[in-house]
């Protein structure tokens, strides 16, 4: 078996899209869908490229509930962001491609899925999102 | 309507104490607060309290005394103390009560707070993923600010530089040795632009404080420190909190604007009426955001305030004079009633090496936490 995302319902079944939940009556859009079902809830795949809001640096490993890579010596620090899907909302997510001191506010980004543990064997796998610098534009 | 005055105010230190849980810390502050009243605990009417993590404050009664008192918990996350304290107030307000006592405390493990995603609706893979963390929502957030408002990472340095000053002046601090600027900056990041030396620590302490009619006030001779507002409000549409998966592209207000506004309307103050100030720092950019947000400054003139000294003890609107969070730690339950223990020091002129000169008047105070709470009082002498 291929790597497996982490949790159904996270990406579009071609894994293109994050999949947001977006209000019926108020047009308001989140991410990700609630985890109960909600009648005024519908999914929408959001906009797979955007903007970055904001963004910090993860420099020491996270303790449980973190799945990842946690060995002190190992740890390879990784960038979370805001990234903004314009007109929808602003999703909060890994950066990938880059090293954090090259990061810059409003730079351009696409959605991408990344290995949770990149040296775990391939049939143990999951995939994480993550947003990646747009190339060559 | 009454005043409410606060004529007693105890602690316990703040930091580390081995062998001492938090609830006893809270009972040390009750009888500092006690003694320095003038009153026994057969004296005392009713009481809020609370702990995040340290037990429910009723039982305390077991050690103070079982005298019937009406003993009600009050559990609210980083406002916990907050909402002690404004509950005590109305009680007084009322009419129904002459002399009442807010308490909070706690003690925490060492290292940042680890959350649940079930506990804040959020699913397993937003734990797994590694952002279950409240340092990189600090980070991220004051990324934003500094960016906006054309700040550098150098103020948050001077944030931390201050509290560390402060904080070894003050008996009741954890961190009591001053932090030169160049150590700061070279400090291993946390969560970028924050490093270890931004950051505030769980910690454990605790504080009481007595709270008195003012016909009651008068009679036990205390000077008279009024409350003349304690406000707590939660978050509007577009704030940006803790553990969010995604934040709106419309962007909105805070708790705290809600209750800065809420409370100088209610006082009939404004910001310039402030003498000293303790403003939520759980991080060097909190202290930061606040001073804007509460309506000290301006977003965007942090920077030239710190240079200039502005909130130093000395300067012309003291921020943090006990060195707020980052130097006493946060014991959740604890620190915002810290924060007006700290102006009751102020302003009986009793708090030392760390005295605001000039006789201040009033004290502000304000507390932040999560899931996007805000708590502030006004204190006048």
């Amino acid at each position: 078996m291929s790597a497996q995302p982490i949790a159904e319902n996270l990406f579009t079944s071609d894994m293109s899209a994050l999949v947001g939940a977006r209000n019926k009556e108020t047009g308001h859009i989140f991410f990700p869908l609630p985890l109960t079902p909600n009648d005024n809830i519908e999914p929408i795949a959001l906009a797979s490229r955007g903007t970055v809001w904001t963004y910090t640096v993860q420099r020491f490993p996270p303790k449980t509930p973190y799945a990842g890579p946690a060995d002190p010596e190992t740890f390879k620090p990784y960038v979370v962001a805001y990234v903004s899907l314009p007109e929808q909302t602003m999703v909060e997510s890994r950066l990938t491609g880059i090293e954090p001191e090259d990061v810059k506010i409003g730079m351009e980004v696409e959605l991408t899925a990344i290995p949770l543990d990149p040296d775990a064997p391939p049939s143990e796998q999951v995939l994480i999102h993550a947003f990646k610098p747009v190339q060559g534009e | 309507m009454s005043d409410v005055c606060i004529v007693g105010a105890g602690i316990h230190p703040f930091g580390r104490t081995e062998g001492r849980d938090g609830m006893d810390q809270g009972v040390y502050a009750v009888k500092q607060a006690l003694k320095d009243t003038g009153v026994s605990w057969e004296d005392i009417e009713f009481a809020f309290g609370g702990s995040a993590a340290s037990g429910a404050a009723d039982t305390m009664v077991s050690q103070l005394g079982l005298t019937g008192i009406q003993f009600i918990n009050v559990s609210n996350g980083c406002a916990t103390g907050g909402s002690a304290l404004n509950a005590a107030a109305s009680a007084i307000k009322s009419g129904e009560y002459e002399i009442g006592m807010a308490v909070g405390f706690d003690k925490h493990p060492r290292g940042a707070f680890n959350a649940d995603p079930a506990s804040y609706g959020l699913p397993n893979w937003y734990g797994e993923a590694g952002y279950m963390l409240t340092t990189q929502f600090f980070g991220a957030k004051i990324m934003r600010y500094l960016h906006e408002h054309n700040l550098s990472t150098e103020t948050l340095g001077r944030i931390a530089e201050k509290a560390f000053r402060n904080g070894a002046k003050t008996d009741h601090a954890w961190r009591r040795s001053e932090v030169d600027l160049e150590t700061i900056m070279n400090a291993p990041m946390i969560s970028d632009p924050l490093n270890k030396y931004m950051f505030c620590s769980p910690a454990e302490g605790a504080v009481a404080l007595i709270l008195a009619s003012e016909k009651k006030a008068k009679e036990l001779g205390m000077p008279m420190i009024r409350l003349k507002t304690s406000v707590m409000r939660t978050r509007p549409p577009g704030s940006f909190e803790v553990f969010a998966a995604s934040i709106d592209v419309e962007r909105g207000g805070t708790a705290t604007e809600l209750a800065a506004k809420a409370a100088f309307e209610q006082a009939g103050m404004g910001p310039e009426d402030i003498d000293v100030a303790q403003l939520q720092d759980t991080e060097a950019g909190a202290e930061i955001m606040h001073m804007a947000e509460n309506g000290f400054c301006a977003h965007g003139d942090q920077e030239q305030w710190l240079i200039e000294g502005k909130t130093e003890i000395h300067g012309e609107l003291p921020v943090n004079t006990d060195g707020g969070c980052l130097a006493c730690g946060e014991p959740i339950g604890a620190s915002g009633l810290r924060q007006v223990y700290e102006n009751v020091m102020q302003l009986r002129g009793t708090a030392g090496a760390r005295q605001v000169p000039g006789d201040p008047k009033t004290g502000y105070t304000q507390v932040y936490g999560a899931p996007g709470v805000s708590a502030v009082t006004i204190l006048q002498r």
